[in-house]
């Protein structure tokens, strides 16, 4: 059965974003290797706790030969824009979450506020990936 | 007999060893989160969770440790510093004392963590071309 594993999320550099995610988000390391054969190509994951079974690989945006220098600025761009790819996260308790999360410095985007599917907001990783933080409402059966 | 859930305040401290273990968190720091002095508080925590504060928080940063040391490649001092602890030494000791080896050895036991490395094959190709030195074709004049 063909199951989910793991995504992938561009970052500007991987030790601040380990910090974002561990420090800020409290994600855990799931694998930190460095490969010096392939360039000292550094293999990063981070995945909540309580979810063994699934990572976010962290990879640092490449250089030549594999992105030109071209390549690289456009992803840089929309990187900063936010439109590089937006991660859904959910929480038992938006507001507090929120606050907790401020607190130790993430940036929000859009505070807690009421959706018709429950209570939604948005903040950014330091390289300007989007997340969405949602306390998701249990709909009502007739 | 119903279940009496641990009261709230001392399920915060818990929360938080799990959450902050990696910073210089100690026993008094979880009493104070339970607003408790800590007699009180070791005692009362013990009686809901079954163990001591203290040993709670170690066995936290213990197989934390444990993990770190299966998926990175991280030396044994920068573990032990990542998961909140300032002696490498009792560290060591702690650590064999629980898993009946020493981190260094526990790491041995698994394959090695590079191993893990999904990479993607689109880089192993472009990164792991080798340096070539010129081919003759490419090189000089050509032969008359």
């Amino acid at each position: 059965m063909i199951r989910f594993a793991n995504t992938q999320l561009w970052v500007d550099d991987q030790d601040e974003a380990l910090d974002f995610y561990t420090k800020k988000l409290g994600m855990e390391v799931r694998a930190d290797v460095t490969l010096p054969e392939v360039g000292d190509f550094r293999w990063l994951t981070v995945g909540p706790a309580d979810q063994p079974d699934v990572a976010i690989v962290l990879m640092a945006i490449p250089g030549p030969p594999l992105m030109d220098a071209d390549t690289v600025a456009q992803l840089r761009e929309l990187m900063a824009k936010g439109f590089a790819g937006t991660v859904f996260l959910t929480t038992e308790d938006c507001q507090a979450s929120y606050e907790d999360l401020k607190r130790r410095g993430v940036e929000f985007t859009e505070a807690p506020e009421e959706r018709p599917y429950g209570i939604d907001s948005g903040f950014r990783d330091p390289s300007g990936n989007s997340f969405r933080l949602t306390q998701v409402r249990e709909l009502a059966t007739n | 007999m119903a279940f009496a859930p641990p009261a709230r305040h001392l399920l915060r401290a818990r929360d938080l060893a799990d959450a902050r273990y990696f910073e210089p968190l100690g026993v008094d720091d979880l009493a104070r989160a339970a607003g408790l002095s800590r007699a009180h508080f070791s005692r009362e925590f013990r009686q809901a969770f079954g163990e001591s504060p203290h040993a709670y928080l170690l066995t936290r940063r213990l197989e934390r440790a444990a993990s770190l040391l299966r998926g990175t490649d991280r030396s044994v001092a920068d573990i032990c510093l990542s998961v909140g602890l300032q002696s490498i030494g009792s560290f060591t000791t702690s650590f064999t004392r629980t898993f009946g080896r020493s981190p260094t050895a526990h790491r041995a036991a698994f394959p090695p963590a590079a191993n893990q490395a999904r990479v993607p094959t689109c880089m192993l190709r472009a990164r792991g071309r080798p340096q070539h030195r010129t081919f003759r074709e490419d090189s000089g004049p050509p032969r008359t």
